[in-house]
C-alpha cells in the first residue's frame, strides 16, 4: 500500500472509532490525542483494527508511533508495503 | 473451545462480550436468569413495564463531548450518541431538614446553591473540585484513602459534608459510613460534574442495543445457563460446568458474578471469607400515579433526602429497613424530546436501605405483609420531602433484597457489591478475571466501562 492508501485505511478506522467526529479537517501533523481527545483505549483500538483488517502486528512498545497521522503513516509504510 | 467465557449478561458482561466478539474472538456469555440485565433489568407486571434499577443514567455528557466515561464507552462499543437516546434531567435536590441544595447537569447550579446556603464554604468547595479534577489514576493505595478525612480537611461545615456525600453514597458506595476516595471522585464526577439522563424507553433500550450489537458481531448468548463450577487445573481455569451438568471449555474466563461469588465457583476454593461481602441493599417502592408528579407539585428528577443533619450510610440497626434516608425518583421529570412525548403514567420510585438477613428470614406470609408495611412507611417518610402523592396511586410494586438476590445471585443482595474492590480484576487463577461491580465500577455506565476495560486489559492482548 502507498502512504496515501494507508492514510485512507487510518481514516476509515478513525471513522469507526469515533463516528461523531468530523475528520475532513484532521491535521496530519497534530497528535490524535490533542485533536480528537483519543485516550489509551482508543489507541488500543487502532492497533486492534489494523490487526483485524490488515493482519498488521504492532508490538506494545511501539504503540507510541501512532501519535499523529503523519507518524502513523511513516511507521506503517514499510510494514504495509506488500499488502 | 471458546476464547473467552463470560459469566453474567448484565451491563459489564455484555460490554466485555461486544469488545471481544468484535475483535473476532469466539465468545460465549452464560447467564443463569431467563433474561439479560442483571441488577438493571426490566419486567412486566399487571400490564405495565417496569425497570428494575434505572433511576438515572449517570455520567451524562451532551453529544459532541469527547471526554468522560459516556463518550469513551460509546466509542469503545461503536455506538452512536443517539443510540442511547438520553434525555437530560430537569433538576434534582439534596433535601435535609431546613436546608436543601438543588443541582442539575451544570455544576454552576450546585456552586450557586452552595454560595447561597453555605456562603463561607464557596472557596472550600472550589478546592474540593480542584482535588477531584486532579485525581486521575486508580492505583489501589490512593483509591482507598478515607473520603471523610479528605472532606474534613477541605470543608469546615459538617452539614455540607453530609449533604454532598448523600447522593454519592446512595449511587455507588459499597462501604459503610465512609467511602473510598477513588469511588468518591468517580461518583462526584459522574453526578455533579457530568449528570443524569434517561432514555425515554428506559433500560430496555440500552439492553436491547447491547444484545443486538453483541449478536451482530458474532457473540453467543446463552440464557438459563448458570455456571455451577469453574474447572481448575493448577493455576488455570480450564472451563465451566453448568447447572444442568453441561461442560464448556474456554481459554479464559471473565466473571461479573461478584468476587466472592466467583471464588466460590472455583473447584479449588473450599471456603470464602463471607465477612468480606457487601451489606448495603435496598427495597424499592414503586408507585404508579394517575397523573404526572409535576401536576402534584413535584418537578424534581431525583430527591435525595435525609431527615437529620447526620447522614448514616449503613444497614438498618434493628429493623427490616431504615427509612431515615432515601431516594425519590420521578422518571417523568426528564426533558424528553418531541419525538418521545410523555410517559403514559406518573411514576415515583422510592429507594430505602434494607437488611438482607431480616428480609430473608421472613416466612412467605410475613414477607408479603412486610412488603406492604414498608411500602407504606417508605412513602410516608418520603412525602416529608416531596408533595404528598398518596391520593393518586393506581398501582404499586415493591422489591426487596431477597428479590435482588434471587435474580442476580449477589451475596446479600448487595447492590454495589463488596466494599473492597479488585481494581485490576485479577484473581488467584492466571486466566480468571473479574468485571463489573466488584472490580470497582458501579452504575450503568460504570459497569459498561468495567467490562470494556477488563476485556481490553486481560482478554484482548495476546
Ligand atoms: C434498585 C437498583 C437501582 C439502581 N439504580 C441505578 C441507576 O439509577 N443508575 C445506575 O447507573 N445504576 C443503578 N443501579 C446499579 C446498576 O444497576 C449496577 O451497578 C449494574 O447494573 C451492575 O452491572 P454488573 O454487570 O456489574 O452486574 P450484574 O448486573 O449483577 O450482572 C451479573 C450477572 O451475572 C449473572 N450471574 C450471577 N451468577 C451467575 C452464575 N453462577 N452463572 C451465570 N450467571 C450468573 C446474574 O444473573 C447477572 O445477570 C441500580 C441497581 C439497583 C439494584
Amino acid at each position: 500500500m502507498s502512504p496515501a492508501d494507508i492514510r485512507d485505511v487510518i481514516i476509515e478506522i478513525l471513522e469507526d472509532i469515533a463516528p461523531d467526529e468530523d475528520l475532513s479537517s484532521l491535521k496530519d501533523d497534530v497528535s490524535f490525542r490533542e485533536q480528537m481527545e483519543l485516550d489509551s483505549m482508543d489507541f488500543l483500538d487502532i492497533v486492534m483494527e489494523l490487526r483485524k483488517r490488515h493482519r498488521v502486528q504492532i508490538p506494545e512498545e511501539e504503540y507510541g508511533e501512532l501519535a499523529s497521522m503523519e507518524s502513523t503513516v511513516t511507521y506503517l509504510t514499510p510494514k504495509m508495503a506488500d499488502i | 473451545m471458546y476464547d473467552t467465557i463470560i459469566i453474567g449478561a448484565g451491563m459489564s458482561g455484555l460490554a466485555a462480550g461486544i469488545r471481544l466478539a468484535y475483535y473476532d474472538q469466539k465468545v460465549c456469555i452464560l447467564e443463569r436468569h431467563t433474561t439479560i440485565g442483571g441488577l438493571n433489568s426490566f419486567y412486566r407486571m399487571n400490564g405495565r413495564d417496569y425497570d428494575v434499577g434505572l433511576h438515572a443514567v449517570t455520567n451524562f455528557t451532551p453529544k459532541g463531548e469527547k471526554k468522560g466515561p459516556l463518550a469513551r464507552m460509546l466509542r469503545q462499543l461503536r455506538f452512536k450518541w443517539e443510540d442511547f437516546s438520553l434525555s437530560p434531567q430537569i433538576g434534582s435536590r439534596i433535601a435535609f431538614p431546613g436546608c436543601s441544595l438543588d443541582f442539575d447537569n451544570d455544576i454552576r447550579l450546585l456552586t450557586a446553591e452552595i454560595a447561597d446556603k453555605f456562603p463561607g464554604q464557596v472557596d472550600n468547595f472550589q478546592s474540593l473540585c480542584d482535588k477531584i479534577v486532579d485525581y486521575d489514576d486508580l492505583d489501589q493505595a490512593t483509591f482507598e484513602i478515607s473520603t471523610r478525612n479528605v472532606l474534613k480537611e477541605t470543608i469546615s461545615d459538617p452539614l455540607l459534608i453530609e449533604m454532598l456525600l448523600c447522593p454519592l453514597m446512595w449511587y455507588g458506595n459499597a462501604r459503610e459510613d465512609d467511602m473510598d476516595w477513588g469511588q468518591f471522585c468517580i461518583m462526584f464526577r459522574s453526578i455533579y460534574l457530568e449528570g443524569f439522563a434517561r432514555p425515554f424507553k428506559g433500560v430496555r433500550l440500552i439492553l436491547k442495543n447491547l444484545v443486538r450489537k453483541f449478536r451482530g458481531v458474532g457473540g453467543e448468548l446463552k440464557l438459563r445457563r448458570g455456571v455451577a463450577e469453574i474447572k481448575v487445573d493448577g493455576d488455570r481455569a480450564v472451563g465451566v460446568t453448568l447447572d444442568n451438568g453441561e461442560e464448556i471449555e474456554g481459554k479464559r474466563i471473565l466473571s461479573s458474578a461478584g468476587r466472592l461469588e466467583t471464588l466460590r465457583l472455583c473447584e479449588d476454593v473450599s471456603e470464602v471469607d463471607v465477612r468480606q461481602s457487601g451489606q448495603l441493599t435496598f427495597i424499592e417502592s414503586i408507585s404508579i400515579l394517575d397523573r404526572e408528579p409535576s401536576k402534584l407539585g413535584n418537578d424534581r428528577t431525583i430527591v435525595f433526602y435525609n431527615d437529620s443533619e447526620k447522614f448514616d450510610w449503613r444497614p438498618p440497626a434493628d429493623d427490616l429497613c431504615d427509612i431515615r434516608t432515601g431516594v425519590i425518583c420521578s422518571p417523568n421529570n426528564y426533558e424528553y424530546g418531541p419525538e418521545d412525548g410523555k410517559l403514559d403514567e406518573g411514576v415515583v420510585r422510592i429507594t430505602t436501605i434494607a437488611d438482607f438477613d431480616r428480609w430473608n428470614n421472613l416466612d412467605e406470609q410475613k414477607y408479603k405483609i412486610e412488603k406492604l408495611n414498608w411500602y407504606d412507611k417508605s412513602v410516608e417518610s418520603a412525602v416529608r420531602f416531596v408533595p404528598d402523592f398518596r391520593g393518586h396511586v393506581v398501582d404499586t410494586d415493591v422489591f426487596t433484597p431477597t428479590t435482588i438476590r434471587r435474580f442476580t445471585w449477589h451475596d446479600k443482595g448487595a447492590v454495589y457489591g463488596a466494599p473492597d474492590k479488585q481494581l485490576d480484576g485479577t484473581t488467584h487463577l492466571s486466566n480468571l478475571f473479574l468485571c463489573g461491580t466488584d472490580q470497582g465500577f458501579v452504575g450503568i455506565v460504570g459497569s459498561l466501562i468495567s467490562g470494556i476495560s477488563m476485556a481490553n486489559q486481560h482478554c484482548l492482548r495476546d
